[in-house]
């Protein structure tokens, strides 16, 4: 037994190692072909102009404008969903509501973007006007799709609480709501904190439901009305037909979000060793 | 407001003197069980009242009844009346109120996982204070008078689980005078400390009964014969003997008191 849990996590290994080193392999040349100071921060993509040029800076803005988005819309109301599936929520209600968020997590991302296309966006036409594919679809979208993440990550954090916080809190005089927004909120402040980086995760590293509402146009926005390109749907948009430079430069892209996520990761094992320590 | 005079011999309300408490014919449920057999008791103020009893009898229930903590347990009843200053605590009171002026300590400290200064803060803030300046004068006298200031001064934006568990102990006593109680309520509030913080909580509870009435669940007979100057004697549910400690442990008028305190059950 010791042998097969040795080979399978050499497995493991051996695959987190060649993922990276393909991506890194690939797209290092690329990057110091391009220079990385021009691909991070030109914003300039014209891969069909003599000569070329390769500058991923819109893509990088759009993936920070659509998380922001997504978080501002997802965070509020997840964290209010929580307190509220944590310690507000009979159970009757309870036994309704939480089957529903995990489905909500079930659902396949084509189906949200599909979700977006057909109801976000022309309600956004209709009601502010510009073509509906845009920061802000793709940010109320992304918004509804890390509910789940937020709301069961928090409310555990929640739940994990011992009693004493909230007596603690009652025997001073203290309201229901003062004490479970003011007492046990920061008490679960490291879990709380978790809940969000890991949807700010899943936005960042989303792709096909993106794609579908956001737009992606290569141009720097002038408001959340405009669209714009995330980093995935950027590489998912052109990998199929580009060759040479072109494709190095989309797989250094890959790279440039592989680091977004891996500091996203650490922020996360700083918050849980923090909370630890506590 | 009560003047001090009035508190030295209990609350005026027309013609009658209330003491702090009045505890009437009080029955206790949970669900169909009752814990709390038709108690009555009086608390008066300026006095360290101690509840006695074997582990399960009540005591716990009863002190929770006084700020009503048992409000949210569910498929909890109470009858009869607990009149606090001669106002029946369960008769449309505001709960915050009521627990604003009759304070608790829990057996285990539970200080809230933020600093010092927090948590003694949390309380005032609660209660409509702002002013930095005002919460800064209230954290000093509230942990000089839980005789902790000298302790704990340079470390007011430390985080109270630093502290040892005496310390702590000491520091929801002082969070819970920050609200400027009446009374405060202790539950066992030694039986998780060494001799040494005891002593020191002990001690205290002298201190403050000048000021405060305090009412106190302990196991440990030796400290209800130490600090108190009435004690009651819980069994199953029933307060089975109340009167000036002196006379419960010297000459208790009941044999299972007797039992009690001489060590044959419990
Ligand atoms: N929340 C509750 N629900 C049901 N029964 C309870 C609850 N709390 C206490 N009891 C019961 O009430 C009785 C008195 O408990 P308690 O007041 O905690 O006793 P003590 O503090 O004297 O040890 C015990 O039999 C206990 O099992
Ligand atoms: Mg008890």
């Amino acid at each position: 037994m010791k042998i097969v849990f040795a080979a399978m996590a050499a497995v493991f290994i051996l695959c987190i190692v060649v993922i990276c080193a393909f991506i890194f392999a690939r797209s290092v040349p690329a990057i110091g072909e391009i220079g990385l100071f021009e691909f991070l921060f030109s914003t300039e993509w014209t891969p069909n102009n003599t000569p070329a040029s390769y500058g991923i800076g819109t893509m990088i803005v759009g993936t920070c404008f659509v998380t922001a988005g997504a978080l501002v819309i997802g965070v509020p109301i997840g964290l209010l969903m929580a307190a509220f599936m944590a310690r507000y929520c009979p159970a009757p209600l309870y036994k309704v509501m939480k089957p529903m968020t995990n489905i909500l997590a079930g659902i396949p991302s084509i189906v949200y973007g599909y979700f977006g296309m057909m109801v976000v966006a022309p309600i956004i036409r209709d009601n502010f006007g510009g073509t509906g594919y845009s920061i802000l679809t793709a940010s109320i979208v992304l918004g509804i799709m890390i509910l789940p993440t937020v709301i069961s990550v928090s409310e555990s954090a929640l739940r994990a609480l011992p009693g004493t916080y909230y007596e603690g809190a009652l025997a001073l005089g203290a309201t229901h709501e003062r004490a479970v927004f003011m007492t046990e909120f920061p008490a679960a402040r490291s879990g709380i904190l978790t809940s969000v980086v890991l949807g700010l995760g899943r936005v960042v590293g989303e792709t096909m439901a993106v794609v579908m509402i956001v737009g992606n146009s290569t141009a720097l926005p002038d408001s959340l009305l405009d669209g714009v390109r995330t980093m995935t749907s950027h590489i998912v948009l052109e990998l199929g037909y580009a060759t040479d430079l072109h494709r190095g430069a989309l797989i250094a892209t890959a790279a440039v979000l592989f680091v977004f996520i891996l500091f996203i990761n650490l922020l996360i094992a700083a918050i849980r060793g923090k909370g630890r320590a506590k | 407001m009560i003047n001090n005079d009035l508190k030295q011999i209990g609350y005026t309300r027309g013609d009658k003197v209330f003491p702090k408490f009045r505890v009437k014919d009080l029955d206790l449920f949970y669900g169909n069980f009752q814990a709390l057999k038709s108690v009555d008791m009086d608390m008066e103020a300026n006095e360290i009242t101690a509840l006695i009893g074997p582990s399960g009898c009540g005591k716990s229930t009863f002190l929770k009844t006084l700020n009503r903590m048992n409000d949210i347990v569910p498929g909890c009843r109470v009858s009869g009346s607990v009149l606090l200053d001669g106002t029946d605590v369960y008769g449309g009171m505001d709960v915050n109120l009521l627990r604003k002026r009759v304070g608790m300590v829990f057996q285990k400290p539970n200080p809230f996982p933020s600093s010092v200064y927090d948590n003694i803060a949390y309380g005032p803030k609660t209660h409509g204070v702002r002013k930095k300046s005002e919460l800064d004068d209230i954290v000093e006298s509230s942990l000089r008078q839980a005789a902790i200031w000298d302790e704990l001064k340079d470390r007011l934006k430390k985080s109270a689980l630093g502290l040892s568990g005496g310390q702590q102990q000491r520091l929801c006593i002082a969070r819970a005078l920050a609200v400027r109680p009446d009374v405060l309520l202790m539950d066992e509030p030694t039986s998780a400390l060494d001799p040494i913080s005891t002593g020191k909580i002990e001690e205290l509870a002298q201190e403050l009964k000048k000021e405060y009435t305090i009412v106190i669940v302990t196991h440990n007979m030796q400290q209800a014969a130490r600090i108190s100057d009435k004690t009651g004697f819980f069994l199953l549910g029933e307060l089975i003997e109340f009167g000036a400690t002196d006379e419960v442990f010297d000459s208790p008028r009941d044999k299972r008191t007797e039992d009690y305190i001489t060590g044959r059950f419990g």
